[in-house]
């Protein structure tokens, strides 16, 4: 946010510098079931993002001091490769990261029946490979897949979108050079079934009605979003009829 | 469940207690869902430091200085001075803050304030610049947490812009020009949301913040723009109560505002 650009982001016709209308999505894929070892994990290539998650547990929790007697503990790390931005990002947690590993916890929480689970950790690593904004929404989105896949009861399956502001106009889902010269970011998890927001930060300068127009896109986009995770999911096990 | 910023536990007769009052329109300490806590500034209160200000928020204190450098800008933004934040949760102030390395609770609460303060620019970073490209003001936001008695981030915030309003620059000890005011030109003020069963209350003490189930803070500025959110806890927000709350924030920060500006304009007299 606020570096000044010396180019348009927004041309003549209305249209992205990547040729995207105001509020359609980057190309999106997701795939489930792709670490090995862990319990459940999903890869989600979102625009020039590229993003690992893997959930390991409920398991026993360690430190024995993180236990609680009444529910699992959701621990999310959000990690950045060193290679992953244009300048090397100096490897382990920034204060950056360990904010935003705080709030994705907090959001995967309130979706997962931690009850069920006193004493226990759920471990949730997101590894961004490659970023390109939007990094902590994908992230969430990947996460979110990782938990369904780890046969994780939850009551609903979380998504991520970001939605901001560029060049005076409300735009969904920015890139790196609208993030970078943009007005203001957005980024929110939602919760598809009933619209619950699940996680919510921005910043910027935004009126209240360009807040709620970038809050609208943004939630409009996430049933989108979910039907591309539930179809990831479902390409996971439909295979598995075949293996028995 | 207990974090850094509750109580610890919290007996279950309080809880039905505190949610009995809400069902009644009131609370705890008798205030209605949007009032804030008494506030009171001290400008200057620490004369060694370039800005500061010891704020109380009802019984939550917290001491706020600036001190300003000179240093090397960052390569993107030569033409641009620097500012960082930092919270210390000093465990003096609350049983449930240790010493050591600053925790998550102390970045995300530093963090946030940070985003308010530099996303709606309240410092004009372009007039920090000593010699562009080489050498700038550091402008250095210290929060040092006193007595923790809830919301901090409202308390942290309030104590940033008014140690900010009222830092000089000390240009003469440095040898480059004359001491100048710390040009703010913008005064960004957060409003920290708790909600309690369907209830959502501003300015949460510490009773309310320990049982709250979501946070949410709302910084806006005296333009009526919004320039940061930060959702917390486990708990979640519909999409209209977090539309009522950028509304409520709206409202309650212009009266906090003026509260501050009051302050700091009777210090300079």
């Amino acid at each position: 946010m606020g570096m000044k650009a010396d180019f348009k982001l927004i041309d003549d016709n209305g249209l992205r510098i990547d040729g995207r209308l105001p509020n359609q999505l980057r190309p999106l894929r997701m795939e489930v079931g792709v670490v090995q070892r862990a319990n459940g994990s999903a890869f989600v290539e979102w625009g020039g993002n590229k993003i690992i998650a893997a959930v390991y547990g409920p398991r026993e929790a360690y430190p024995k001091h993180i236990q609680d007697p009444n529910r699992a503990v959701i621990r999310a790390r959000y990690n950045m490769a060193a290679f992953s931005v244009d300048e090397r990002k100096r490897p382990g947690p920034d204060r950056r990261s360990v904010e935003l590993s705080k709030v994705i916890s907090e959001a995967l929480t309130s979706v997962v029946f931690v009850e069920r689970f006193p004493r226990t950790s759920i471990d949730v690593y997101i590894e961004v490979l490659q970023a390109d904004a939007g990094t902590r929404v994908a992230g969430i989105t990947a996460a979110s897949l990782a938990l369904a896949d780890a046969g994780i009861p939850m009551r609903d399956i979380i998504v991520g979108c970001a939605a901001g502001k560029v060049d005076g106009v409300v735009v969904l889902d920015l890139n790196k050079e609208e993030d970078n010269y943009g007005e203001a970011d957005v980024p929110m998890a939602i919760l598809p079934r009933t619209g619950e927001i699940a996680l919510l930060q921005m910043d910027g300068n935004m009126t209240y009605e360009e807040l709620t127009n970038a809050m609208d896109m943004a939630i409009d986009a996430a049933k989108e979003i979910h039907e591309l995770q539930v179809k990831a999911l479902k390409e996971k096990y439909r295979g598995d009829e075949h293996d028995y | 469940m207990t974090t850094k910023f509750s109580e610890g536990v919290v007996a279950e007769s309080k809880r039905t207690y505190i949610n009995k009052l809400a069902q009644q329109g009131t609370r705890i300490d008798g205030r209605g869902f949007d009032d804030v806590r008494p506030i009171k500034i001290t400008t200057g209160y620490i004369p060694r430091a370039e800005g500061s200000a010891l704020v109380e928020l009802g019984e939550t204190k917290v001491l706020v200085g600036i001190k300003i450098e000179p240093g090397e800008p960052f390569p993107d933004t030569p033409d641009m001075g620097i500012m960082t934040t930092n919270v210390e949760l000093v465990p003096l102030s609350s049983p449930t803050f240790e010493p050591g390395p600053p925790t998550e609770e102390a970045i995300e609460l530093a963090r946030v304030v940070d985003r308010g303060i530099r996303e709606s620019h309240a410092i004009n970073m372009e007039k920090l610049v000593i010699e562009e490209g080489e050498k700038v003001w550091v402008v250095f936001i210290d929060m040092h947490i006193l007595n923790y008695s809830g919301n901090l981030f409202d308390a942290c915030g309030i104590g940033a812009i008014a140690a900010l309003a009222t830092a000089k620059v000390p240009a003469e000890r440095h040898g480059v020009g004359e001491d100048f005011p710390l040009p703010v030109e913008h005064y960004p003020v957060p409003i920290t949301f708790a909600k309690i069963g369907e209830w959502i209350v501003a300015d949460p003490n510490l009773d309310e913040e320990s049982i709250a189930s979501a946070r949410l803070t709302v910084t806006t500025n005296e333009e009526g723009m919004i320039n940061a959110m930060q959702k917390g806890l486990f708990g979640t927000f519909t999409y209209d109560e977090v539309k009522k709350v950028i509304n409520r924030s709206l409202d309650i920060g212009k009266k906090v505002r003026e509260i501050i500006l009051g302050d700091i304009n009777g210090e300079e007299n």
